[in-house]
């Protein structure tokens, strides 16, 4: 039975994914590309508006990292066709990168103790 | 459960899901079905994507702790035009241009699996120019900062001296990565003009070729939101 499983041409009555991993690749409507092409014009003319216009304190960082977590799951999902794989190759690729949350954070704490500190024996 | 055509083998449908995790797992088979060179270099990519991470963690760790006051990058990288004063934009061109490859390339990998041989060639030949135009411009841009702004990696007259030696280690990194990517993609166009792909019988190169360039353009993405605009 487990045999019967991986019969990849018996997927591709069932799945499109597995439709097009059967003939070996990713094959889908170009207006689709040309959507998020637009797509990602429009959020990176926005983010450099953010700049242009000045705008400062915490609507500059959120407008920043909002602009820029559309357009790298744009870029992932549609361009790099992360969408339309198998959840196991999509756990390989969007869960390790989770662990950098905890790097990020560490350092952060750290630089932030590294300021302090310098402040206090440097700066009097 | 459906009857295989060609075999006749009894076959149950292909599970979703969790369940599909588990059975792509556990079978006796490969886990991915997908072609080996493109598991591969989504494997390269993620190693990749720490590499960068580490630089952009380590420049944020840099910009927290010093006490010396950060260069404003909007300054730093403005450009004058006809008088008129313009806040990085180099760095705005540099971005579209980046964007307009990444859909180049979407369109080429598409025309690839059409078996069009010379619209997927054009499709990779204009990417790797607007690649070379971006590397050209980043050229002028480090010129510019080298010589005119006098920032090296251990010093600049603006500020924290950390300044130039993160924008040298990331902005070159990604650079050399773009410079790879243009020799990548010449090499894939030539072969696709030559009929090479043809024969072996898949354009799977030209995907996977496409996955490196839009990685490329995703790390610039948080290049210029955390580095630029920050």
């Amino acid at each position: 039975m487990n045999q019967a499983i991986i019969d990849i041409p018996a997927a591709e009555a069932h799945s499109a994914p597995a439709r097009s991993a059967a003939h070996g690749g990713q094959q889908h409507p170009i207006r689709i590309y040309l959507w998020i092409w637009l797509l990602l014009f429009v959020f990176s003319v926005c983010s450099y508006m953010v700049d242009y216009f000045q705008l400062q304190g915490a609507l500059r960082w959120t407008l920043i990292l909002v602009f820029m977590m559309l357009k790298a799951g744009f870029i992932v999902s549609i361009f790099m066709h992360v969408a339309w794989e198998r959840l196991a190759l999509k756990l390989v690729i969007l869960v390790p990168p989770l662990t950098l949350l905890v790097l990020i954070a560490l350092m952060a704490i750290e630089g932030d103790y590294t300021f302090l500190t310098r402040i206090a024996s440097f700066v009097r | 459960m459906t009857e295989h055509a060609s075999t006749g083998v009894q076959t149950p449908q292909v599970l979703e899901g969790l369940q599909g995790v588990s059975a792509d797992w556990s079978a006796d088979k490969q886990a991915f079905p997908v072609p080996w060179g493109k598991a591969m270099m989504w494997i390269f990519l993620l190693s990749d994507t720490f590499i960068f991470t580490c630089f952009l963690t380590s420049y944020m760790n840099v910009r927290i702790s010093t006490t010396e006051i950060w260069p404003n990058p909007s300054e730093v990288f403005a450009l004058t035009v006809g008088g008129h004063h313009i806040p990085l934009l180099l760095i705005a061109i540099m971005t579209m241009i980046l964007i307009t490859s990444s859909g180049t390339m979407a369109m080429a990998v598409n025309f690839g699996y059409q078996r069009d041989r010379r619209k997927t060639a054009a499709l990779l030949f204009a990417t790797a120019a607007l690649g070379v135009s971006f590397v050209g411009m980043q050229a002028f841009e480090w010129t510019k900062l080298i010589v005119e702004e006098g920032v090296r990696p251990w010093g600049n007259p603006m500020g924290a001296a950390q300044f130039g030696s993160s924008f040298f280690m990331i902005t070159g990194f990604h650079g050399l990565h773009v410079t790879g990517g243009v020799i990548y993609l010449s090499v894939v166009a030539l072969r696709v003009l030559s009929g090479f792909y043809d024969r072996k019988g898949t354009y799977e190169t030209v995907e996977v070729a496409g996955l490196y360039w839009h990685f490329v353009d995703l790390v610039w993405v948080f290049i210029f939101a955390l580095f630029y605009l920050w």
